[in-house]
């Protein structure tokens, strides 16, 4: 996974401890998206041809090539189902999340 | 020094003399009378070669800011000049680069605003945009105004300060007036003036996401930040006056300079070139033996607070000079003073003068009438709080 | 440009690397994968300038910062000029190899940036400027730009018993901007996200500025199904509602040139901000991209 991960935040107890102005380090990531999802993408990686439609058309670029095909970074998957509805070869289902 | 290191020049090509020196990266600019012979100068000095820099042509002074931030954002030194409606069309920007921490200079011509129009001079545009959150310079002559461009790249980009700066001209008056300056050699320029370095930048060893939103939670920490490294910039500022003058022999006296204000009963404040003039008149007073002093505010922002308390302490009356009106109140420089001296345990009384709009002549005879009527004040007599000098017509009733 | 010599990106080759992540768009955001792909393809070195709109604000959320490459907000109408400052600040540092990107709205594009960025084409100031097109200002609120096309229901263009939401038609930014005799301009759709990739690649090539104009579905803002999103935005350029063109070399091409476009009904009855358009009003719509078509074939061949 080539992507940045969440690390954890202090916030600044002094003045000083904030940046000087408005810029962060880029990438910088302190929360996951997963809270947003009623429904989780599976991906079914039998019937995957591991064509990476899914993997291109995801607006979160939560799918990532792995060494089983493609593989779904969960903690930013905010459960829109583009892959699904993107996939020729049906191989992705959406599941209602167990709350 | 020596003979070539004098020029006969206008306060606008002082300027470009001025920025010439600080070595800017880039300069982003449209044309606006009367800060026009700027922006040619630099052009002029970067097709010869004397300026390296990017010379942008900006469809709009509202892309020259934007620009100069963008310079800004990578570290490089950024330059752009305007004047009037320019000034009041980047106004969005003007508070973005304090926002943002860009350490952007610019140079303005003070100029009247519109409606009415007026190419002429005064300093309705910068004041309308004090809380922009820029530092505000107002220089006298030709020689201050190239100094200062100097100046203002090691105050704005100072780490504690980190902060746009504008060197405010009074247009024409100044920036169309020839004057005798003195160039400081390039060599001890770069001396005084080190290249820029700035935490708050884009880099490709260390990626930034910059200008970000903030919530609640952080807006007003951002804020202080920006007030606080101005209050900070009040030490700078007078730092780098002492260091400019060991090294460059001229000093100008930090925030404010005073004329005669030891012993003062009344005590005028101006702003800027009409300052000259008041110093002859006081002169001229003090030939006949009348105790009138001159206390001229350079910087507007920050706000010389208690430098001003400490001249008017002893004085009975004092007159803030305003070539401006914050319309339905009074002269803005007039209620900054103001706020001043209600801080002190025991305070002059103060009046305002409002002259010189619109590039109105502010004669000796004006300035006059502005001691005499303090004076009078001064022996109790009662004049009126905020007088319009010099209006052509009957304005009472 | 000689464009026999450009490797073509797919997905095979591009970046496994990530530069838009972790940000708070809407799920199914048609403008975050199109600012998502175009980062892959520019990689490391890149910077990117965004103005007030959706990108900006899902993405800079202080401490959550979702470019993991150099990112700036701008000025909404500033973005090309504060790109330009860009270019020409790290051209004077000597730091070379890079690519100054801008990810503009629709409404940051085609109306309050346009100056900025005509300012910046004529000065052929190397950036990238990729308008991504939701058809509405989203970020307040999904009120009507000047590239709401006609027919569109938004929150100033309501519709009603006088009107049919939007009563003007798409400007034609594309054309407007090719007028400038840009290097490189060019229209995308993220409904054909390799087509956009390699588009976007090409303006990475440019010595000098190019523009993409990337049509950017808003599940939100649209009334579309989050999951339809990359669907509707092919579907648009099938029913020939958009295009996807180059200009080149002072050169018009059509990249797609459909011998039967889909069904423009079909197209509409799947969005919440046409659900109140009547058969005359889709007819109208019908007539105007016949009309447009006829005279891109005649003329881009
Ligand atoms: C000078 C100025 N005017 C208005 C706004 C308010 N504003 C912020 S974002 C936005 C809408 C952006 O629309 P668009 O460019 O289409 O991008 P989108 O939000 O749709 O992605 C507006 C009107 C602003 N930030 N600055
Ligand atoms: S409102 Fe539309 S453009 Fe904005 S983040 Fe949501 S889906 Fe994206
Ligand atoms: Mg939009």
């Amino acid at each position: 996974m080539n992507r940045p991960k969440v690390t954890e935040f202090k916030k600044a107890k002094h003045i000083n401890d904030y940046p000087t102005g408005p810029g962060f380090q880029g990438g910088h990531l302190v929360d996951k998206n997963a809270g947003w999802r009623t429904f989780r993408p599976v991906i079914d990686k039998d019937a995957c041809v591991n064509c990476l439609i899914c993997y291109m058309i995801c607006p979160d670029g939560t799918i990532y090539k792995s060494d089983d095909k493609v593989d779904i970074d969960y903690d930013f998957c905010k459960g829109c189902g583009v892959c699904a509805n993107g996939c020729n070869v049906n191989a992705i289902k959406m599941v209602k999340e167990e709350l | 020094m020596t003979e070539k290191n004098r020029y006969f020049v206008s306060g606008d090509e002082a300027v470009a003399l001025g920025t010439r020196l600080a070595r800017p990266h880039v300069i982003s600019a449209y044309p606006i009378t009367p800060q026009t012979i700027v922006v040619e100068r630099l052009s002029e000095m970067v097709e010869d070669g004397s300026l390296k820099a990017e010379f942008m042509h900006v469809e709009s002074e509202h892309s020259a800011i934007s620009a100069a931030m963008g310079v800004s954002s990578v570290g490089a030194r950024s330059f752009t000049a305007t004047s009037s409606q320019g000034l009041l069309y980047m106004a969005e920007g003007l508070h973005y680069a304090s926002g943002g921490r860009f350490p952007v200079v610019m140079m303005n011509a003070n100029r009247a605003t519109a409606l009415p129009w007026s190419i002429f001079g005064d300093l309705r545009d910068s004041l309308s945009q004090l809380d922009s959150g820029w530092i505000q310079v107002y220089v006298e002559d030709a020689q201050e105004a190239l100094d200062m461009m100097i100046q203002a790249y090691k105050i704005a980009e100072h780490k504690k300060v980190l902060t746009p700066f504008m060197v405010n001209l009074d247009g024409f008056v100044l920036t169309h007036t020839y004057e005798e300056v003195e160039v400081p050699d390039q060599e001890m320029v770069d001396q005084f003036l080190p290249p820029f370095e700035t935490p708050n930048k884009m880099s490709i060893e260390k990626p930034m996401n910059m200008g970000f939103s903030t919530s609640p939670a952080d807006n007003m920490e951002f804020k202080f930040q920006q007030h606080k490294a101005m209050m900070d910039s009040i030490a700078v500022i007078k730092e780098v006056d002492q260091e400019y003058g060991d090294m460059i022999g001229r000093y100008y006296n930090g925030m404010i300079d005073t004329y005669q204000c030891d012993d003062a009963e009344v005590i005028l404040m101006t702003l800027g070139s009409v300052t000259g003039t008041a110093r002859v008149v006081v002169d001229a007073l003090r030939a006949k033996g009348l105790k009138v002093g001159l206390l001229k505010i350079r910087y507007m922002r920050p706000f010389p607070e208690k430098e001003i308390q400490e001249v008017v302490k002893n004085a009975k009356v004092i007159g803030v000079l305003d070539k401006d009106i914050s319309f339905g109140f009074e002269g803005t420089i007039y209620t900054n003073v103001n706020s001043a001296l209600v801080r002190m345990q025991s305070h002059p009384q103060s009046y305002n003068f409002v002259a010189g709009m619109g590039g109105r002549d502010v004669s000796k005879a004006d300035i006059e009438e502005m001691f005499m009527d303090l004076l009078h004040a001064a022996k109790g007599e009662e004049i009126e709080r905020v007088k319009f000098i010099n209006m052509g017509v009957e304005i009472n009733g | 440009m000689d464009n026999t010599a450009i490797k073509k990106i797919n997905a095979k080759n591009i970046t496994d690397k990530e530069y838009f992540y972790g940000h708070k768009a809407c799920a199914g955001c048609g403008g975050s994968l199109a600012v998502r792909q175009a980062l892959k393809v520019l990689g490391d070195r890149s910077y990117s300038v965004l103005p007030a709109g959706c990108m900006a604000a899902v993405g800079f959320i202080y401490p959550q910062m979702a470019f993991n490459s150099n990112a700036v907000i701008s000025m909404f109408p500033g973005s090309a000029s504060m790109a330009s400052g860009i270019t020409a600040g790290n051209k004077a540092l000597g730091v070379e190899d890079t690519h100054t990107v801008v990810f503009a709205g629709d409404g940051g594009t085609a109306d309050i940036g346009l100056q900025a960025l005509s300012g910046a084409i004529d000065r052929d100031d190397k950036l990238i400027y990729i308008c991504y097109d939701n058809e509405a200002y989203m970020n307040t609120g999904i009120q009507k730009s000047g590239l709401t096309p006609f027919g569109t229901k938004t929150t100033t263009t309501p519709a009603g018993k006088n009107l049919p939401g939007s009563i003007t038609e798409k400007k034609n930014l594309f054309e407007i901007v090719a007028a400038h005799d840009i290097k490189y301009a060019a229209t995308a759709s993220i409904g054909y996200i390799n087509d956009f990739i390699n588009k976007v690649n090409k303006a990475k090539q440019v010595d000098g500025t190019s523009f993409i104009h990337v049509y950017a579905s808003c599940p939100t803002g649209w009334g579309t199904p989050t999951e339809t999103s990359v669907e509707i935005a092919k579907e648009a350029v099938d029913c020939g509602l958009w295009y996807l063109a180059e200009y080149e070399n002072g050169e018009f091409k059509l990249n797609r040139n459909p011998k039967e476009f889909k069904s423009i009904p079909e197209y509409i009855k799947k969005q919440g901000r046409f659900k109140h358009l009547t058969d005359d009003q889709i007819k109208h719509i019908e007539a105007a991209r016949d009309k447009k078509w006829a005279r891109i074939r005649k003329n881009w061949g």
